[in-house]
């Protein structure tokens, strides 16, 4: 930034009041990457140290045999938060955060496509976090374990509220990775560079694309857990309750359906970190690109498939306990392609030894060493010696810390100059590296023996003389020697900020986009978005980061006052539209208030106030939906209209359509668990027991299902001859439509309220009606969001001229009346059918 | 890579070690591991040698296709050749292990049938052939195949005996069928290993082998008190 004509630094100064923050207290409505980001991986950071401190508490319990600094009620609140803390509020949260900060960097973006969304869900993610963590302070934390079996964790053996914070506020948590989950992948499928095509796309981007859809499609059944033991808990519906018809074991098919992806969720933007920075600091392209892709990919789908082995001892069929063991073992294969792809390309580069590749020493030397174990916990016959021991506590640290945490501090060290323009310290960093290098190895080494000497997990003291007296001691004097090394980190890092030397632009020599910019860098990132044509733009085009500032690239000018990306295709990256993205907005605050306002009424089961939070809520995010299109606070229609391209609300396709179809993936993850559960119960349930005559009125369901079919087809049409550019009497069919599925709703109410359920007494009702439930909220949901389109086609939102909206919500309907006729045929047609034959 | 070689086997004994196996579950299982833990050593010491030599090693310069072809063999080489061979070794051994491990019929007699109830926080035995009940304490006959039905009536627990054997969940609702024999007579002791509660860490027991003679004579002796 050396010489700047007067012209350029107004369009900057314009690009800057376009993009900032609102001042002062405003700065709470911010919706940019670049601060949600930054707020992510700062309160994920805090998370950390609590968690990190609880963790001293267990090593301090388990140091000596015999002791009793904590009680066992008290062990056990810290041991499941600190498993709590660390998963939830640690490490997936500063990933997504981490992500969120960098991929609109990398691909070449100003935002990500939704940027209310990212805000939405960093106050979830703040809110259901200090409402978790409310409980430790009050004495009153959950303390079934992190992984919350029932039925230790409902309301017979748990009956304080500990259970309930950790559903209702991980669920809450939840929101934020689901949000994220969607907005990366629409993002990095939607609003890369002009040319930057899937094949020249950063590996980090394929790396935190398949993240987002494993999040997409992992967390819906924990989800989808949580709200049931959280109704069997506050209303008694029996789906995990073995004398009620329902099964315990249900409970943790579902959680490690989520729980084994979750592991790759973290390890895969850890390993991105990876297979950036050891190119960059090889000082050549990676080696075995389409490998590695390859291997992305394969691991997303069989982490699918290998939950069960955490399940071995349960007393699971043999065959399927073989299936899952093979899977468990093969999820080996790509990541160890990953290893010598990262080998070869430090075999024929010439390596930089930094600070950055010192973690990245580390990472190898402890993730090998989990990897390695893991494959031995895979052997059925060896895990059931070991499993629910010190060994699996060693095993899990190996994979997670070495998996998870190291790349971060490697990838920490890497950008920091990025985030802050300085560099740290090289000697406190090697000083930090080695305390937590050889602390970590001290404490979780010996773990792996003192398992096979027998000590199991989460037992909050032990006998002296078992063989277990001086393993524990040392593990306890390694964690401490942990959180020396974690305090120089910190004091290295907080010191930088102020002493750190200056860094130039691009220190490292990096190829990829995210070091063409400033540092630290301006809200709206590019000054212009560059075209890519090549893997390393960087590297074959250094003059780009002149030609960026100079407005030599796309949309340089902020005139309009619009935030603006391009929107281009998922494969070849053409640039297809103009995104217009919204600015501050005060809305997800108040969203998530409302939200918060819920979690805590139902935790201390106050429903009335709960049931204020929940209309707030939807009030905010009606408003929300409302605030969008050719809205005048967002991109009303003007004379000088950009054509080529157009904004991507004056055509049919743009990244809330994607969007959709994203949350329909995650939407039908969460409705197949339930279905897995429904046929789960009804096969493996020790007391099920199904009404002997239908339980619904047939013919009611069948009526509520031809209202709901003539709705969907109606609206189908309206988006279709929209699409078309026809748009006769465009207002008067949508409020039919809306009609439609009024009627709907209430013959479905009509049919929920005629049948004689007992959801208190038997886990077949129980079920049914959650199904019925979930199909009347995608009625109701359809039916209101369609009257909103016909009040906004009355104002001239949406129009021949602006066909965006309905093309959206058509996807709604169709999935509704998928699921509504896919449940009538699983739940009142098949059972009469299998007990006929 | 694992802490147990310096130790040696004295290191490895204790009422709880899996290591020091009194029984043919435990004994393979112990086999399992030291074999295991010899084979993933030397493929960690090869894996973390051949990263840190390619590190600090100066690369000769060749041409491409030179330098594609020595890629493509570490892809393939440690990618697919080496997990693929190293998870063929281990089912090799593991899936026969496996199998000697359930509770088929035995080749020749049969297995006693114990009943184990666990509750929070201790055990209930009952044995069905002579009706006999005892807590926190299972007695065996030893050298003799014991099939242990184990079942909660509260929250999940499981019974494990690392000496002997697996670890199996008792989880209410369903009885799970654990086989267990110890070789001699001795004394061994188990524990829950799923977190139960704030009883957990107690909920231990003892499973006392018998010689055979002295077990007949034991099961007697405890019907006759009932």
């Amino acid at each position: 930034m050396t010489e700047q004509t007067p012209e350029q630094s107004a369009r900057l100064a314009q690009l800057q009041r376009v993009w900032a923050n609102l001042p002062g207290i405003g700065t709470l409505a911010a919706v940019n990457h670049t601060s949600i980001g930054l707020r992510f991986m700062i309160t994920g950071a805090v998370f950390f140290l609590i968690g990190g401190v609880l963790a001293m508490l267990v090593r301090t319990q388990l140091a000596l045999p015999e002791q009793d600094i904590l009680s066992p009620e008290i062990y056990n609140q810290v041991f499941t938060m600190h498993g709590t803390v660390m998963m939830f509020l640690f490490a997936i949260p500063i990933l997504e955060g981490f992500a969120i900060y960098m991929i609109p960097k990398m691909i070449g973006a100003r935002d990500l496509v939704f940027p209310r969304i990212s805000s939405l869900g960093y106050y979830c993610y703040l809110f259901g976090g200090l409402i978790i963590l409310s409980s430790l302070v009050l004495g009153i934390a959950p303390d079934a374990g992190w992984f919350m079996y029932t039925p230790l964790s409902g309301q017979e053996y748990s009956p304080g509220p500990g259970s309930d914070f950790w559903l209702l506020g991980i669920t809450f948590v939840e929101i934020s990775a689901m949000a994220a989950g969607i907005e990366l992948t629409v993002s990095i499928l939607r609003s890369r560079a002009n040319g930057m095509s899937l094949t020249r796309m950063p590996l980090f981007c394929w790396y935190i694309l398949a993240m987002s859809l494993m999040i997409v499609f992992g967390f819906p059944p924990l989800i989808l857990a949580s709200v049931l033991l959280e109704i069997e808990r506050a209303a008694g519906l029996p789906f995990f309750e073995v004398a009620g018809g329902g099964d315990p074991v249900l409970w943790q098919h579902l959680f490690w359906l989520f729980g084994h992806p979750e592991v790759y969720i973290i390890f895969l933007p850890a390993a991105a970190i990876v297979s950036t920075l050891i190119p960059v600091f090889a000082q050549r392209p990676i080696v075995g690109y389409r490998w590695i892709v390859l291997s992305i990919i394969l691991t997303g789908f069989i982490s699918f498939g290998l939950w069960v082995h955490h399940m071995f001892t349960v007393g699971i069929p043999h065959l399927a306990q073989a299936f899952f063991s093979v899977a468990s073992m093969l999820v080996a294969v790509p990541t160890a392609i990953q290893v010598f792809a990262w080998l070869a390309t430090l075999w024929s580069g010439r390596v930089i030894y930094s600070l950055p590749m010192l973690w990245i020493i580390g990472f190898l030397v402890v993730f090998v060493c989990g990897g390695l174990t893991g494959v031995m916990l895979a052997l059925v016959p060896f895990n059931w010696q070991v499993h629910d021991t010190h060994f699996v506590v060693a095993h899990l640290h190996y994979v997670v810390v070495g998996g998870m945490f190291f790349p971060l501090m490697a990838g920490l060290y890497y950008w920091l100059p990025l985030f802050s323009g300085r560099q740290p310290s090289q000697r406190l960093g090697r000083l930090g590296f080695w305390l937590t290098f050889t602390g970590f190895n001290v404490t979780f080494l010996l773990m792996h023996l003192t398992g096979l000497l027998g000590m199991p997990r989460r037992i909050y003291t032990y006998e002296a003389g078992l063989g277990w007296d001086w393993l524990n001691l040392l593990s306890s004097v390694g964690g401490f020697i942990m959180a020396a090394g974690i305090a120089v980190i910190i004091v290295d890092v907080a010191l930088h900020l102020r002493f750190g030397r200056p860094t130039p632009r691009n220190p490292w020599k990096a190829d990829t986009l995210e070091w063409s910019l400033d540092t630290p860098p301006p809200p709206y990132n590019f000054a212009s978005l560059p075209p890519v044509r090549t893997r390393h733009p960087l590297h074959e085009h250094p003059d780009l980061q002149t030609s960026i500032a100079a407005g030599e690239h796309g949309l340089p000018s902020a005139e309009h006052g619009r935030r603006e990306i391009y929107g281009s295709d998922a494969v070849t990256a053409r640039v297809r539209e103009i995104i217009h993205l919204p600015t501050n907005s005060w809305l997800p605050l108040l969203a998530a208030l409302s939200l918060a306002v819920v979690c805590v009424s139902l935790l201390v089961r106050v429903y009335e106030v709960a049931l204020l939070g929940v209309v707030g809520a939807a009030v905010f995010l009606l408003r929300w939906s409302w605030v969008n299109g050719a809205h005048p606070q967002m991109a009303p229609l003007t004379e000088d209209e950009p054509v080529n391209p157009p904004l991507h609300s004056r055509t049919c396709d743009g990244p809330g359509l994607w969007g959709m179809v994203v949350t329909l993936m995650a939407n039908g993850a969460l409705y197949l668990s339930l279905l897995f559960g429904w046929f789960y119960l009804w096969t493996v349930a020790p007391n099920w027991s199904p009404p002997d005559s239908q339980a619904m009125s047939l013919w009611l369901v069948l009526a509520s299902g031809i209202f709901l079919t003539l709705a969907t087809f109606r609206h189908h049409r309206i988006a279709r001859r929209l699409a078309a550019g026809g748009a006769t009497g465009l207002h008067r069919r949508l409020w039919q439509t809306a009609v439609l599925g009024a009627i709907h709703v209430a013959v479905l109410i009509g049919a929920v309220s005629d049948a004689s359920l007992a959801p208190t007494d038997n886990a077949h009702d129980a079920v049914l009606l959650v199904m019925c439930l979930y199909l009347l909220f995608h009625g109701a949901l359809c039916t209101v969001l369609t009257a909103m389109q016909a009040m906004r086609a009355a104002r001239g939102y949406v129009s021949v001229r602006l066909p965006y909206e309905p093309q959206v919500l058509r996807l709604l309907w169709l999935y509704t009346l998928g699921v509504f006729w896919l449940s009538a045929a699983a739940f009142l047609l098949l059972p009469p059918a299998w007990s006929g034959a | 890579m694992l802490a147990g070689t310096p130790l040696g086997l004295t290191g490895c004994a204790g009422p709880f070690s899996t290591l020091h196996p009194a029984g043919p579950s435990a004994a393979t299982a112990a086999m399992l591991w030291w074999g295991m833990f010899v084979l993933f050593s030397l493929v960690f010491v090869a894996v973390c040698g051949l990263w840190l030599y390619a590190m600090f090693r100066s690369p000769s310069i060749r041409d491409e296709a030179q330098e594609k072809h020595i890629h493509r063999r570490w892809i393939i080489g440690g990618g697919l050749v080496l997990p693929l061979a190293c998870i063929v070794v281990l089912l090799a051994f593991g899936i026969p292990a496996g199998h000697s491990m359930l509770p088929l019929p035995p080749d020749e007699g049969e297995a006693l049938e114990v009943h184990v109830t666990a509750r929070q926080w201790h055990w209930d035995v009952h044995y069905p052939d002579g009706d006999i009940s005892l807590s926190n304490e299972v007695h065996i006959p030893a050298g003799r195949p014991v099939d242990v039905h184990v079942t909660s009536v509260d929250v999940i627990h499981s019974f494990w005996v690392p000496r002997l054997g697996g670890k199996l969940d008792a989880i209410p609702g369903r009885t799970n069928v654990l086989r267990l024999q110890a070789d001699a007579p001795g004394s061994y002791r188990g524990q829950c290993a799923e977190f139960c509660g704030t009883g957990h860490a107690h909920m231990h027991f003892t499973v006392i082998a018998h010689d055979p003679e002295d077990f007949d004579a034991w099961r007697t002796e405890a019907a006759g008190n009932d």
